[in-house]
């Protein structure tokens, strides 16, 4: 065949670059998996860091903790003004960095680029140069993103402010200073490099599975990246003529938003939800795929409902493009188009539901055993759950003209987001811990980083959806003293969970020093894909003979 | 497991590119932005166009040597695989579908403004009365000032439009023309007829060239009047609802023409040197199928804003 000619001394045997070559120059999956892990991990510690600062805020009334971090030679009013910027910039900030440079990153560019390639008997990715673009393109992003945060953008004051959503006119007229442009041009490189990324996912995928693995044969996760992929080749591109619509506005004087020439602001609410509410499946279904092994291995048996499962992740797909106006109920929409989407936003229950059952029914009667990922993955069907039914709450567009823009929305989105997703990524990272580093986690503090997250990030939004229910408006620095006390507990459930998050880098700390050597099966029956039939970690390039399927 | 490798699958040996190139990615960008606000002080100390060349010259390096790379490999029979072409067939698809999908961000935009120019109902008060605006002029439900700025109708009030059945009309038939004549290219190479490979691509490249040409005629003409006459300037992409639209939809189709006519031109290289047979011939089907979507999205493009918005048979 014209293909051995490949096999160059470099392919023929584990050789592994130098230093240099290996982590800048990489064409590995595994390699770029990690490097892509390790941003993650940043990424989340300064998003994290963030949301810390927005707590500590909101621990009591009046603005008190933000004017520390400002000039205090400024003037008082000055100061307080500043200290609000701050708060804005830190709720815009934690938002993006902990969707696109946090949750992204670890779950489709890390785990997604480790395991599918494993899972489907292939050798490395089908454009293997073009997945390391796809990280690095991650690495400028992330530096306009940090450029933007320290670039002036309200006034004289720093960073854009505006929130994630990016609406205009807070994003064109208000924000005269170059952090917006910076901004914009940071999710254009984000976008692009997801776009590369689920091109290559799709194409490995549909054409590198081994013999013998037809896709109803293949595993979940690789089923869950394949339709989060397919939601990004459609979805970005649509993201990023809106933010380039945005970027004429501000920068060539177009009129797509402004009103006063007859542009329409809510044109980019449209656009940005067009991609934004597929963007929340992207960052949930990597996860079910997760889920779904984690349950199986643990529960010693086969997904309940495999084909059900996987078909339920593509009715999700389909019907998150249709779906999307549910966010902006409150614009002035007629009412039949309220009626369209509060009923094609239920829709979404039924392919959801059909998950949760078929997880519970794998455990059912099954030899289940509580090892650290199969907590974390309980820990996610139940949150996940939570949040799902008060999406159901909020998917009604009668209830929602009330609950619009309020904290119960806030706790609703992370009770998918930082419960669900970030649960899902925490379960594969002990699942996967030692196939990856070839080194068993630590158990102790495995289990104290699981309770400790647990109980801490409960204790953070459960009282939310008290608050919002009283009416408590999102994206504001101060509140009434009637808001007092549930803001109280929630910012010492902010303090319970970063205990948790130090526990996660002890244990890692400790996985290294202990060096427990790791086989190749950790979990023994119940663990039957492909990436446990090699050795812990696994050979450079996989696979050099492919696995048959039968 | 470090037996001989028996699959065809392409492993790629380390590359420098995507790393350049990720750095002239940063650089354009964060260049673009100290360009753009050269006038109120820069960024970080940095103004003037300088940041941004350089990174775009490294961009275009690197979109030189990473394709030299595949070239190369290509000739070296390295990424030549039957499973390996079919992998490269399943990348280009999806790129075009992405880009389909950026094109629909413009035409949601278009449409937008096109089938709803007006504010819809006058909003009515109890005592029968129709509401008035700050300024004194009737206040409309949904967008009071678009009807305002357009009369409440598309092509604006004001606007004079181009004519669909002039120059657009004309490129509509050259980029028809142009692929049939690619087709004409595709078929000849599979039928191992290099001189008629060659002519049809040439052919197809002067008719990309000549309908960028014309497409510079027509801006021409209609800044120059944009400009001159118009005191509106409601035919500039300036604070205007139909010029912006305009502008940006045809601009960025403009700017795939010309990609899609410099993907032509390598692969007319490419064939003048041998590089495809009969058998192996991705590269130049990739910027075939390229350059049909170029075309398809023109069609649309003078279907939607030329003809159906210019006759005023939208709103």
């Amino acid at each position: 065949m014209a293909g051995t000619a490949t096999n160059t001394a470099e392919h023929q045997d584990d050789h592994v670059p130098s230093f240099f070559v290996r982590w800048f120059f990489s064409t590995n999956h595994k390699d770029i998996g990690t490097l892509y892990l390790v941003f993650a991990i940043l990424a989340g510690v300064i998003g994290g860091a963030m949301s810390g600062l927005i707590r500590m805020e909101l621990m009591d009334p009046g603005v008190t903790f933000l004017t520390s971090f400002t000039d205090q030679n400024l003037p008082e009013a000055a100061q307080l003004d500043a200290a609000k910027n701050f708060y804005n910039v830190l709720i815009t900030y934690h938002g993006l960095i902990m969707i696109f440079f946090m949750v992204m990153p670890a779950l489709i560019g890390g785990f997604g680029n480790w395991f599918v390639p494993l899972m489907i008997g292939a050798p490395d990715m089908a454009f293997p140069r073009m997945n390391n673009i796809s990280f690095w393109l991650y690495g400028a992003s992330a530096l306009l993103l940090t450029l933007s945060y320290f670039a002036p953008g309200y006034g004289e004051q720093l960073g854009f402010g505006g929130g994630w959503v990016l609406y205009p006119p807070l994003s064109t007229e208000n924000i005269t200073g170059p952090s917006m442009d910076l901004l914009i041009l940071s999710l254009h490189l984000a976008g692009a490099s997801s776009i590369l990324g689920a091109i290559n996912f799709i194409t490995t995928i549909f054409n590198m599975r081994a013999p013998g693995m037809t896709l109803h044969k293949m595993p979940l996760f690789a089923w869950s990246i394949l339709i989060t992929a397919f939601l990004l080749v459609l979805s970005l591109p649509v993201l990023a003529g809106g933010i380039t619509m945005l970027l004429t506005d501000r920068m060539f004087n177009t009129a797509f938003f402004d009103w006063t020439a007859g542009g329409d602001p809510i044109l980019f609410q449209h656009l940005f939800w067009f991609f934004g509410h597929p963007e929340v499946y992207i960052l949930i279904l990597p996860g079910f795929g997760i889920i779904s092994h984690i349950v199986s291995t643990f529960s010693k048996k086969p997904i309940f409902g495999y084909l059900g499962m996987a078909y339920a992740m593509v009715a999700i797909g389909f019907v998150g493009f249709i779906v999307w106006a549910h966010h902006m109920y409150t614009v002035g929409m007629s009412v039949n188009m309220k009626a369209y989407f509060t009923a094609a936003t239920l829709v979404i229950a039924v392919p959801t539901g059909i998950k949760v059952f078929s997880w519970i029914a794998t455990m059912w009667g099954g030899s289940v055993e509580f090892k650290i990922p199969m907590l974390w993955a309980i820990g996610f069907i139940f949150l996940f759950t939570i949040g799902g039914v008060t999406g159901v709450v909020l998917a009604n567009a009668g209830i929602d003209h009330a609950l619009h823009d309020t904290y119960y929305v806030v706790a609703h989105f992370h009770y998918v987001l930082s419960l669900g997703a970030v649960f899902a990524i925490f379960a594969a990272w002990y699942y996967w811990f030692e196939k990856m580093f070839g080194i068993k986690y630590n158990v102790f503090f495995a289990g104290a980083h699981f309770w400790l997250m647990f109980i801490g990030v409960n204790i953070i939004f459960m009282p939310q959806h008290f608050l919002g229910l009283q009416g408590m408006p999102r994206r504001y620095v101060d509140f009434p003293e009637a808001f007092a006390l549930w803001n109280h507990v929630s910012t010492w459930g902010y303090l319970i969970t970063v205990i948790g998050v130090l526990a996660f880098f002890v244990g890692i700390v400790a996985s290294v020093l202990q060096r427990r050597k790791g086989v190749a099966n950790p979990w023994g029956e119940g663990a039957t894909t492909l990436e446990w039939t090699l050795p812990s970690p696994p050979p450079f390039h996989s696979f050099n003979e492919l696995p048959k399927i039968k | 497991m470090a037996g001989a490798v028996q699959h065809d699958y392409h492993l790629v040996n380390p590359s420098p590119w995507p790393f350049i190139g990720s750095i002239g990615a940063a650089m354009t960008a964060i260049g673009a932005v100290a360009w753009n606000h050269s006038g109120d002080g820069g960024l970080f100390g940095i103004s003037g166009p300088w940041l941004f060349l350089t990174g775009f010259a490294v961009l275009l390096i690197t979109m030189a040597g990473w394709w030299r790379d595949v070239i190369r490999e290509s000739l070296k029979g390295e990424n030549t695989a039957p499973v390996v072409r079919i992998g490269l067939r399943y990348g280009m698809i999806l790129f075009i579908a992405s880009e389909v999908m950026f094109f629909a961000a413009w035409f949601w935009a278009f449409f937008g403004a096109a089938l709803f120019p007006g504010a819809g109902d006058p909003v009515i008060l109890t005592d029968g009365t129709q509401m008035l605006n700050a300024d004194g002029l009737p206040a409309y439900l949904m967008n009071d000032s678009r009807q305002h700025v357009t009369g409440g109708m598309w092509p604006p009030a004001g606007v004079e439009v181009l004519d669909p059945w002039h120059l657009p009309l004309i490129n509509t038939l050259i980029l028809l023309l142009s692929g049939t004549t690619i087709t004409w290219s595709h078929y000849a190479l599979t039928k191992n007829d290099q001189k008629g490979f060659i002519a049809g691509l040439v052919l197809t490249i002067i008719l990309g060239i000549f309908f960028t040409f014309l497409q510079y005629v027509e801006y021409n003409e209609v800044l120059l009047y944009g400009f001159g006459d118009n005191v509106e300037r409601m035919f500039t992409y300036k604070a205007s609802l139909y010029g912006g639209s305009f502008f940006m939809a045809t601009g960025f189709h403009g700017v795939h023409v010309i990609i899609g006519t410099i993907f032509l031109i390598v692969c007319l290289f490419r064939g003048l040197a041998g590089h495809f047979t009969p058998e192996r011939h991705f590269g130049f089907e990739a910027a075939a199928w390229y350059w049909h979507f170029v075309d398809v999205v023109w069609l649309f493009l003078f279907a939607s804003i030329y003809v159906a918005g210019n006759e005023g048979l939208l709103g």
